[in-house]
């Protein structure tokens, strides 16, 4: 069903990824993707996933969980690694008309297929480590400079929270308005595409007015608490940066030297 | 035979992950035609789960849903019809709404099941009738009628495909003391003039008390009690124990005979409590003193009057 998802779903847990700032796994995400993608040969790449995995060792969140939020990115990732095997150049290995398979196209189709996976598990020890409101947080501190710049940030990230509040609230409905309309004999499994999207009119109109009238409803809500805005607004939850904190960033500065040492020491291994 | 049968019903929410649960479990229950079933259980306790596996919107884990005599899940392509003979009624039904006139929406059902414009418009209107919806709102927008006008043009929705069987998931949650009074009149009487059979989930044991045959208790997923209304309440500390209660009506016959009046427990509505009550008021006036069980007959019911 449409629960199934867990791409970007929050896994409560105590690890020390669950505790760590969001500010700093936020960096740290943007930060191993970079890595991944500067890799330059799989001595450096080998790093970056080992870093990876390490985060999601600490994560102490299910790796089923992992391999489930993998799953519908896995035909891209079958799909460009089928691509790049016959775009390699040098010897061919197996030949079949214009079909060539060459070592080059093996390896740079492995380190392809293994940066797309990565970028996706780096992101997953973000989501599942981090609530929302959490990363929103974090999002919204990062930004502030952009303040100053009369950037709207607290909006924003005021935008954002509620956002991804409702993501749920509005699959549960869906689900709901769905069933009702099945049991009303509404036919959203056969036919052609145009049929199928009709079928789908059923549900869309119900759920665009019930999600109206739930922002309707928060306005309220808002306004009766006198909300303003940012301006002179206090946190609950403060972020502080503690000495873990501190732990993590030593350990991505020794990653960032050993990769940058890794990446020009073996330039022969270069693929391309 | 039986119009509707589950043997040994399971489902599990979200199987091999994290999250699995256990919704209903081992629900055997058969349900004759034209009953009329209160189903009643603590908020969790698994009714939603169980009635949306009787008409094939869920299947089921293990188990067997019987739809006059045949598993409805046999050919799963053909699970469209069995819904048809199995109107659903969901909570809140009006969040279902989506057709520019009321008219629309109702004939959307009858539609589905292939029937003509015209066939469709004689059930639409026929629905609204036993739904107490004027005729004048069914050329309205859905989005112009009040909350309770929403509720009845989405039962009309349902009724209008005729089923067999018509589920209810608490029709009157949210409406006015007098819209839900009528409202239950007219799935009464719905149910007396059709002679089909009404599956009523409900957090009001008064409701239940009052219109069903037979009550279907669930608790934690498992089947508590499937018996008739009066046996179900007459064991008010059974029901105590899983969160329920009986109707206070009820509740206050028991005590009265627990202190020796000649009352039965298992009267349902204060009706017919007062029909009982009466002649021991007048005996008791003439002699001075709460009658004693002794001297009356015992467990007289309101037959006796």
């Amino acid at each position: 069903m449409l629960s199934d998802i867990t791409l970007g779903q929050y896994f409560p847990a105590k690890s020390p990824m669950h505790r760590a700032d969001p500010r700093l796994k936020l960096c740290l995400t943007v930060f191993v993707i970079v890595l991944i993608f500067s890799a330059a040969n799989f001595l450096s790449l080998a790093l970056g996933v080992g870093y990876i995995f390490l985060g999601v060792a600490l994560s102490r969140t299910p790796f089923k969980l992992y391999l489930k939020s993998l799953k519908p990115i896995l035909f891209i990732v079958v799909f460009t690694a089928v691509l790049n095997v016959f775009y390699g150049a040098g010897e061919p290995l197996w030949q079949w008309g214009f079909l060539k398979i060459t070592k080059a196209g093996l390896l740079n189709s492995a380190f392809v297929s293994i940066r797309i996976v990565t970028l996706i598990l780096a992101s997953s020890v973000l989501t599942f480590t981090t609530s929302p409101t959490q990363l929103t947080d974090a999002i919204e501190r990062l930004l502030k400079p952009l303040a100053k710049l009369r950037v709207p940030v607290h909006e924003f990230a005021m935008m954002m929270t509620i956002a991804l509040r409702f993501v749920p609230l509005l699959l549960e409905e869906t689900d709901k308005i769905m069933s009702a309309q099945k049991a009303r004999g509404a036919d959203m499994e056969s036919g052609g595409l145009v049929q199928r999207i009709k079928a789908l009119v059923p549900v869309l109109i119900p759920l665009f007015i019930s999600a109206f009238r739930r922002a309707f409803d928060l306005a309220t809500a808002m306004e009766s608490r006198c909300y303003h805005g940012g301006e002179g607004r206090t946190k609950m939850k403060v972020l502080r940066f503690g000495h873990e904190d501190w732990l993590i960033l030593a350990s991505a500065a020794l990653a960032l030297g050993a990769f940058i040492a890794l990446n020009l020491a073996l330039p022969g291994a270069k693929l391309r | 035979m039986p119009i509707l049968e589950t043997k040994n019903l399971t489902y599990i929410y979200g199987q091999g992950t994290p999250f699995e649960k256990t919704a209903v479990e081992d629900v055997s229950i058969s349900i004759e035609k034209g009953e009329f079933i209160g189903v009643i259980g603590h908020t969790g306790s698994g009714k939603s789960t169980l009635i949306q596996t009787l008409n094939g919107l869920i299947r089921p884990t293990s188990g067997q849903v019987l739809l006059n005599g045949h598993d409805v899940w046999a050919e799963p392509k053909k699970i469209r019809a069995v819904r048809f003979q199995v109107g659903m009624v969901f909570q809140y039904p009006e969040y279902q709404l989506f057709e520019e006139t009321v008219l629309k929406d109702i004939m959307f059902g009858p539609k589905n099941q292939g029937l003509s414009d015209s066939e469709a418009r004689d059930r639409a209107y026929e629905a609204a009738r036993f739904t107490g919806l004027r005729e004048e709102l069914l050329e309205k927008s859905p989005f112009e009628l009040s909350g309770g006008e929403k509720r009845r043009a989405a039962i009309a929705g349902v009724i209008a495909m005729d089923p067999e069987v018509l589920i209810l998931d608490e029709p009157t949650a949210g409406l006015d003391p007098r819209g839900r009074d009528v409202l239950l009149a007219q799935i009464s009487q719905y149910h007396q003039k059709r002679g089909n059979t009404i599956l009523l989930v409900s957090h009001s044991m008064e409701d239940v008390g009052r219109m069903a045959g037979r009550l279907l208790v669930m608790s934690g997923g498992h089947k508590q009690a499937l018996a008739p209304t009066k046996e179900v309440f007459s064991r008010g500390e059974d029901l105590e124990k899983i969160g329920l209660r009986v109707p206070q009506i009820t509740k206050i016959m028991q005590e009265l005979q627990k202190q020796g009046w000649p009352v039965d427990p298992g009267v349902l509505t204060v009706d017919d409590a007062l029909k009982q009550l009466m002649p021991c008021l007048i005996q008791k006036g003439q002699t001075g003193s709460a009658p004693q069980t002794q001297q009356t007959r015992e467990g007289g019911g309101r037959h006796a009057f």
